[in-house]
Order: C-alpha cells, then structure tokens, then sequence
C-alpha cells in the first residue's frame, strides 16, 4: 500500500474505491458461505433453542457432535464412504491411465474407431442406465456391498480421454529414446509416462474421489444396510428417521460430513487448479 | 463431465511415429496385442458391462411392456413413446425440467461470472476469498440439501424469519408449487457456484495483461472492458461451463429426492426422478425405459454440439 503518499483527494478516492471493493467481496462471501455458516453455527446450539427460531443461545456446546457420533451410525457411514471412494479413485487412476497409454503408445486395428466408442460413452449418463445396471448387479450377487458401488465406475471414459490428451502432450523424443533403450511397453507407461503425467493423475484422482463420496441415486438403489451404505446416503437415512426434528443434531451430522470434503478440497486445490485449467477450453 | 482439450491441436502421436518397423514381425504384431488387451481390456470390460450393454438393453425394453420384474413381456413398439408424449403428466415434467435447466445454467454463469470478476481484483487477502468463492465445489448434495431445508424451513427458517421481520407475506417455499421449484434452483444453482467459479476465474487470469493496459490507455471504461474485451476472449471457457452445467443440470437427482420428493403437485418431478419413480417405486420398467432413452437423447445432442462447435480443437 502507498501509505507515505500525501492525502490528496487521488489517494482518497482509490481509497475509497478499495472500501468499496471490500464491501463486495464480504458481500459475496456472506452469499456463499451464509447458508454453511448458519448450518455450522445451529449445529453448535441445542435444538430446544433452534426450534424457538433463536438466532443465538446461551448453551453453545458441542453436545449435538456428541449425540451425532454416539447415537447415528453417521462414523460408519463414513468409513464406508472411505473405503469406496478410496478404491474408486484408486482403480480409475490406474484404468483410465492404462487404456488412455494403448490409445496413444500402442497401434492396433480400429483403433480410432475405439476411441470413438470410448467418447460416445460420455455421452451416455449413468442416471439413464440404472434399470438394467440394477439387474446386473442383483444377478452378480452384488446388492448391498461395497462392490455394487464400486465396480461398475473402475474406469471412466471422461478420465481415459483426459489422460490421454496429457500423453499426448509427452515429448516424442522421450518415447523414441525409450525405444532405442529397449524399455517395454509396461516399462515406459511405469517409469515414465506415469511420472511424466502426475499433474494429471492427481487431478483424475481429486476428481473421481469426489464424484464418488458425491454418489446419491445409485448407493441408494443398491444399498440396504448401515453396514455398507455410504454418507450421503446415510445423512438421508437420518433426516428420514422420525427422532429427526432434531435440528441441532442433522446440522451436527452434515457438519462432520462435509468438514473432510472441505479440507481435501483446500490441500488439493493447487493440483486441482492446474489440472482444470489444463483440462478446461481457453 | 469436464472435456479437456490440447494445448496445442499439432501435438504429435508418438504411437503412430514409432508404429511402422514394429510392426514388421507377426512376433512383434501379437506381442503388441497383447499389450493392448492388457491395457485396454479391463476399461472396455466394464464399459460393456456397464455403458454399453445397459444401453441397448434400455433401448430394447423402451419398446416393450415389462412385467414387475423388469422382463420384457409384451412388444409395443413405439406405443411407450406416443403415450409418454400424450401424457400430460410427462410434459409437464418435462417443462419443469426445462425451466430448472435454463434458470440453473443462467444464474450459475452469471453469479459465477460476479464472483470471477470480484476475485481479480489485487488486494491484500484476496486469496483468502477465491478460497472462500471456490469452497461450495467440496459441498455435497446431501449437506447442501440440509443446510438449505433449514432455511427454507417455515417455521425456523431464515427465509422465513425474515420475512417475519419485514411483514413480508409468508412463503412456505418448499410446500408450495409455486416456490419449491424455485427454492430447488436457487440451492443448486449454490452448489455449482465453486466450480464455476474456479474455471471463470482461471480463464479470466490468463488473458494478457497488456490488453488491459493498452485499453486504460486508450480511456476504455472497465465496464466497456470486460464487454468488449475479457467476454469475447472467455467465450469458449463460457460455452464449456455452460455445457457443464445444463447436462448436470439435466441429470438432478438427489436435491429433488431429499428436499421435495418430486412434490409439491409434481412442480419438481424431473425427468431423472420420474424415471426412479416409475422403475422403482411403480414396477413401469419398459414406461421408465422409454423416459431413460429420451433423457439419454437430450444429453447426447447437447453433447454432440459440444463435440461440433469444439471439433476443430480436439484431435482424433
């Protein structure tokens, strides 16, 4: 700032202007937070008050976190949303970059015409093809198990197609000395391709971890038990149940839900910037 | 949902570079494919299984009557789709879809837009704010669909409180057809803000510098600048947002689900939830089939004219 500047009205107006600037983004920033802060804020107040319509109390606690762990389900919910996720990401990662490595590095026949196919499947939304997933899935003896919700998205066309334009940005030089080396294909795609593309892999990960913890309709058709259902699937269940005029405590549960989301989101944000603009059109 | 596209469209491909003498040997050739089994394999597996196979089969009971388990029983023909057509249960459906997407993807751009712009800005602790502005991008259906049941809660809600507190005319937003759709927008067009947001503001980061500069010079008013200037240049990042965000907005399910169930008078049965609906709580597979297939058709156009209008821009 240009503190030691005389006071002449310039200064006084670009002043001004920074005022105003800064009304508007706490503005803004009362916009997008408001809701979440309000919700964390009741989660801190006994449902007695909340009921009242009380803006304030004079018990803050975090009593409702107490009651929300000891009496719900909500940690196994968790663990479960954990467990799949983790693995979704874990084999999207690992498939996507496989299949996106064959459509640049290896010639085969109708092979364009199998990319092809692969980006048609990005045309084709899940949400309309649940009927006849659910049957394969109860034929499969899969119901209510881990594996109904993990499965059937081990591999994403949308992450083979991003992967792919990242090999592509690959130097070709590095592929041609590779090959006067002698290195396999497995070689290659391990030791160097891999590294060569972390930005996008992490970005591929960020990205299929959250869409898994974000699933709704599908672990709600294929799971019927707290053993394996996963969190936002479970914070449904608890608004559901008729103990749940409980205010303070369904703002306790989304509280503990989306605490983890926020964090993983702002430690990965960096890579997740640059993966996006990358990804993004300019 | 996010297409990337090259940098740089002449990027070359190394596999068809390196193909021709590795190919001389019929040794070399199945050794290459195994590799490509190997490699491709276990994705095109479970695609089959779960993409493309469910497709087909969609496509096949659309045409049929379905028995309470979901075998095909009774060929139709196209009879599920002229009924769907006539049944003004659907259209309506169909209309609220509509108006939930268009108003979704045009509060979302620009609310997204005032937010990028806002965040350009250089001040101290502005980082401290795209942090904020990007923060509903880590908020889930489930907890974004709680904290906004609560304000739109009549008797404790805020909304509600404040419309106490003005006298304003009480609205029982999510119990009333008039508002629940309208209450269902405004929560989603909330959750896609952080996205939106961090791709508007990347895109607006990355214009030059000395455009600006030369435009100040030249005594362009900020507002002139960013119509004639920073628009024009983010269009095709605009165009892809807006992509984003009408197919996500078509595929809405679990608001609808957790805050009106589809009510109140079906003012919020969208096309997703009417096809869980019929499959799963009616029995109508082959009726849930045929709503599936025209949701798959929406999807795929607004798709194809993506794929179109950025065509030249990504490479085969």
């Amino acid at each position: 700032m240009e503190m030691s500047q005389p006071a002449t009205t310039g200064t006084n107006v670009a002043n001004a202007k920074k005022v105003g600037q800064y009304v508007l983004l706490l503005f803004l920033t009362f916009l997008v937070l408001g809701p979440f802060l309000l919700g964390l804020w009741t989660s801190l107040m006994p449902t007695a008050d909340i009921s009242k319509g009380a803006l304030w109390s004079s018990h803050i606690s975090l009593d409702n976190y107490v009651a929300a762990i000891t009496t719900t389900p909500i940690l196994r919910y968790l663990l479960n949303s954990l467990v799949i996720s983790t693995l979704t990401m874990l084999f999207q990662v690992l498939l996507c970059s496989m299949s996106a490595y064959a459509f640049v590095f290896l010639k085969f026949k109708y092979r364009k015409q199998l990319f092809m196919l692969f980006l048609m499947t990005m045309m084709l939304p899940f949400e309309a093809e649940v009927i006849p997933n659910f049957s394969t899935v109860r034929s499969l003896g899969l119901l209510n198990h881990y594996a109904a919700m993990v499965i059937p998205f081990l591999t994403a066309a949308f992450g083979t197609f991003m992967l792919r334009q990242a090999f592509m940005q690959m130097p070709v030089e590095l592929k041609e000395a590779a090959d006067v080396e002698g290195l396999s294909h497995w070689q290659f795609y391990w030791h160097l391709a891999l590294p060569y593309t972390k930005v996008s892999l992490m970005t591929l990960a960020a990205y299929s971890f959250l869409s898994s913890w974000n699933q709704y309709l599908w672990p709600m058709l294929t799971t019927f038990s707290d053993s394996f259902r996963p969190v936002q699937d479970g914070l449904r269940q608890l608004q559901g149940q008729e103990s749940f005029n409980n205010w303070g405590m369904i703002q306790a549960s989304a509280a503990i839900v989306v605490i983890p989301t926020l964090i993983i989101l702002f430690v990965g944000q960096h890579y997740f910037k640059a993966g996006l603009n990358e990804g993004a059109v300019k | 949902m996010l297409q990337s596209l090259p940098r740089n469209s002449n990027s070359k491909d190394p596999g068809a570079q390196s193909a021709p003498v590795r190919l001389s040997t019929t040794a070399q050739w199945s050794k290459d494919n195994l590799y490509v089994a190997i490699f491709l394999g276990p994705s095109l597996l479970i695609l089959s299984v779960f993409v493309f196979w469910p497709m087909i089969k969609t496509l096949y009971l659309s045409l049929f009557l379905t028995d309470n388990l979901g075998h095909a029983s009774v060929f139709v023909g196209l009879n599920n789709y002229m009924s769907l057509f006539n049944n003004p249960a659907y259209l309506s459906s169909l209309g609220a879809t509509l108006m939930y997407v268009i108003a979704v993807s045009v509060l979302t751009i620009i609310l997204g837009m005032l937010l990028a712009v806002a965040a350009q800005q250089r001040l101290r602790g502005i980082r401290f704010f795209r942090t904020i502005f990007s923060s509903t991008m880590g908020i889930s259906v489930s907890v974004a669909a709680i904290f906004w049941l609560f304000a739109f809660n009549p008797s404790v809600g805020v909304f509600a409180q404040i419309s106490q507190a003005l006298h304003l005319p009480e609205i029982n937003w999510l119990a009333d057809p008039h508002f629940a759709l309208l209450a269902v927008i405004m929560t989603t067009v909330w959750m896609n803000l952080g996205f939106t947001f961090l791709i508007l503001f990347g895109a607006l980061q990355q214009l030059p510098a000395s455009l600006f500069e030369a435009a100040e010079i030249a005594g362009v008013g900020k507002t002139t600048q960013f119509f004639k200037i920073s628009l024009p240049l983010i269009s095709p990042t605009l165009f892809f947002v807006l992509i984003v965000t009408l197919i996500d907005a078509f595929k809405s399910f679990g608001l609808i689900d957790l805050m009106t169930v589809g009510g109140p008078n079906n003012a919020t049965n969208l096309l997703v939830y009417r096809v869980y609906q019929d499959a799963f709580l009616n029995g109508n597979y082959g009726l849930a089939s045929t709503e599936s297939v025209v949701l798959t058709a929406i999807i795929a156009v607004i798709t194809l004219i993506q794929f179109k209008l950025l065509g030249k821009r990504v490479n085969y």
